[in-house]
């Protein structure tokens, strides 16, 4: 054929599989630690996990996060600490989902979701207040009017989403090293990254399968 | 010969006929476009493992309607340094050619409409398909002035881009197209269709391949499209002659590529794949060779698409190249064979001597145009030896040089 090899090829194309995914009719998983829209997680009891610390805002580099502690009313706690997040503000227009917040929180208060897809339509509603963010009773985030959610968008939210060792370091894996929250209790720990690949090597006998196996997870 | 609608005179039917005429060619080549936009993206997607558009109507049959709307609500740019009434000017004579020059394709057999027979084409004048080439001559003036008006660098360029190319491959074309007219004796479209009745009477068989293939490629390079397409290469020229223009004035511009495109596919259909010929069955007579020759048109519309998805654009050179120093001389020489051999024929000469006599003569003259160029590349490569005690002008000296051999 020579010259006309190629015309072989786009031909055939076209009987080949379509590797479009027609985005907002069908969505692809997103990965377990997606950085997505924030909650602000309660623990079992209910109480607030955030303490007023401003430690989020502080490490920020978009600043874009606002807050004011105060102090817990006694006879109303509303975390269990002593000081509680009075005022909290994420203006999501500077966000930038670097996940710098959730490393720095103390108490895992603040975490992130998997959800993107959220278009507000004025400023108002692009800077979320604490009432927006926290978790609602049953433990669940509040689903805005404007906000996109899909199965699966919510699960992993918690503090696990940040329990990998730095640098990888096996020994960490395996050990829940976080507190439990409403609606889900304590997150149960991850086989870890060793375990992980030795299950892996024995199940999958080529590296293809092994590429499809955790895109499917 | 010529169109038996007006063998009476001209009378008020004849003429409302000749307006049902002209308005149906018009929309037909409208919705035309807008099929064709849509098949390409389709076909192209296909071919790209993609899906391609698929919101606006069934299959995204639409799409083309939508963007076209989007368009002309779109903002008319004139640029300050832009000569206004020729920036204005141009889009038209880019796209009235494209119109007219459909004018001539036959697209089905003879129809009689309130006892007037007519041929289904706008119009079959004795001159033909020169027409086809005249409004082909006279769209490059569109490119030329859109891109001279624009007072910008990318659209001058592309448009000297883009004359230089569709000046020299209307050679070629039209020397492609002159074989066709020599088998036919006739320069009406009517008259060479009918000259191809029969499958093996068809150009492309009857010819022998060549000014097929020589027209099939001189009529990419005329239409501007890829693989010759250099005159919108986005690295080079960001959108080559039309850089500057938007809204209608670009749609304009875009109806004019993709009419150029299906005129281009129906000439190829007309000259070399005998137009609407066909069987025709006892059901429907007329239609058979409209829908034959809509298969066939397809077919080429594919084509092209298919082009488009497999060749990597030319450089410049390179087109410079294989226009002048390859198409011409064989369409050349491939027209003096079929006249000799027709000639022969008549005078009842020994075919194989005609044909050895031919081919000789063409060996002959193909070894010299080789000679000739190269000894022209080895003079350039003397002069640039002798001048290199200073900058080097070699750098573009090659294309230069290719140019004008």
């Amino acid at each position: 054929m020579g010259y006309l090899d190629g015309f072989k090829v786009t031909f055939k194309q076209i009987f080949e599989p379509r590797v479009t995914t027609e985005y907002p009719d069908e969505k692809r998983e997103k990965p377990e630690r997606f950085h997505g829209r924030h909650v602000l997680n309660r623990y079992e009891d209910g109480m607030e996990k955030c303490i007023g610390c401003e430690l989020c805002a502080g490490v920020c580099p978009a600043r874009c996060i606002y807050v004011r502690g105060a102090d817990n009313p006694p006879d109303a706690p509303v975390s269990p600490g002593e000081r509680y997040g009075f005022v909290y503000e994420i203006n999501y227009l500077r966000c930038i989902h670097c996940d710098l917040c959730v490393e720095a929180c103390p108490t895992e208060a603040i975490t992130e979701s998997k959800l993107f897809e959220f278009s507000f339509t004025n400023r108002q509603d692009a800077i979320y207040t604490r009432d927006e963010l926290l978790v609602d009773d049953d433990g669940h985030p509040r689903k805005l009017p404007w906000e996109d959610w899909r199965e699966g968008d919510e699960t992993n939210t918690s503090a696990w989403v940040r329990a990998t060792a730095p640098s990888g370091d096996a020994g960490f894996e395996g050990k829940v090293a976080w507190s439990g929250e409403l609606g889900r209790g304590v997150v149960a720990a991850e086989q870890g990254q060793v375990a992980e690949a030795a299950a892996a090597k024995a199940a999958r006998p080529s590296k293809k399968v092994a590429r499809t196996r955790r895109s499917a997870k | 010969m010529g169109d038996p609608l007006y063998i009476d005179g001209l009378d008020l039917a004849v003429v409302l006929i000749v307006f049902l005429k002209v308005i149906v060619v018009f929309v037909f080549l409208l919705v035309a476009v807008m099929l064709m936009v849509w098949f390409e993206r389709k076909v192209i997607s296909d071919m790209q493992n993609r899906i391609g558009p698929n919101r606006a109507g069934p299959w995204g049959i639409l799409q083309t309607l939508a963007d076209g709307t989007k368009l002309f609500f779109k903002e008319d740019l004139l640029p300050d340094k832009a000569d206004r009434r020729v920036f204005r000017l141009a889009p038209y004579l880019s796209t009235l050619p494209a119109f007219a020059s459909f004018a001539i394709v036959p697209i089905g057999g003879t129809i009689s409409i309130a006892g007037h027979e007519t041929y289904l084409q706008l119009a079959d004048p004795p001159i033909g398909v020169l027409f086809l080439l005249a409004m082909s001559s006279i769209a490059v003036y569109g490119v030329m002035l859109a891109g001279w008006s624009s007072g910008s660098k990318y659209p001058l360029l592309g448009a000297v881009r883009a004359s230089a190319q569709m000046v020299s491959y209307e050679a070629a074309m039209a020397l492609a197209v002159a074989a066709a007219v020599l088998s036919a004796g006739s320069l009406s479209t009517h008259d060479i269709v009918a000259a191809q009745d029969g499958l093996f009477q068809w150009n492309i068989f009857s010819l022998g391949v060549v000014p097929f293939v020589v027209f099939l490629i001189a009529a990419t390079a005329e239409a501007n499209r890829p693989p010759f397409d250099l005159v919108e290469a986005e690295q080079e020229l960001v959108g080559g002659f039309h850089t500057e223009y938007s809204s209608i004035r670009f749609a304009l511009f875009f109806l004019a590529e993709f009419m150029n495109t299906v005129t281009i596919s129906a000439m190829v259909v007309t000259l070399f794949l005998g137009g609407p010929n066909g069987p025709v069955f006892s059901f429907l007579p007329t239609l058979w060779p409209i829908v034959w020759f809509f298969l066939k048109l397809v077919v080429f519309l594919f084509i092209y698409v298919w082009l488009r998805a497999t060749l990597p654009r030319f450089r410049y050179d390179q087109l410079m190249d294989l226009g002048w120093k390859k198409l011409i001389p064989v369409s050349l020489f491939w027209l003096l064979l079929v006249a000799a051999l027709r000639i022969g024929r008549l005078e009842d000469w020994n075919v194989g001597f005609v044909l050895a006599g031919g081919l000789a003569v063409g060996a002959l003259g193909w070894w010299a145009l080789a000679a000739a160029l190269r000894l022209g590349q080895m003079d350039d490569a003397e002069l640039s030896d002798a001048q290199l005690s200073g900058e080097s002008s070699s750098g573009a000296s090659p294309s230069e040089r290719e140019v004008v051999g």
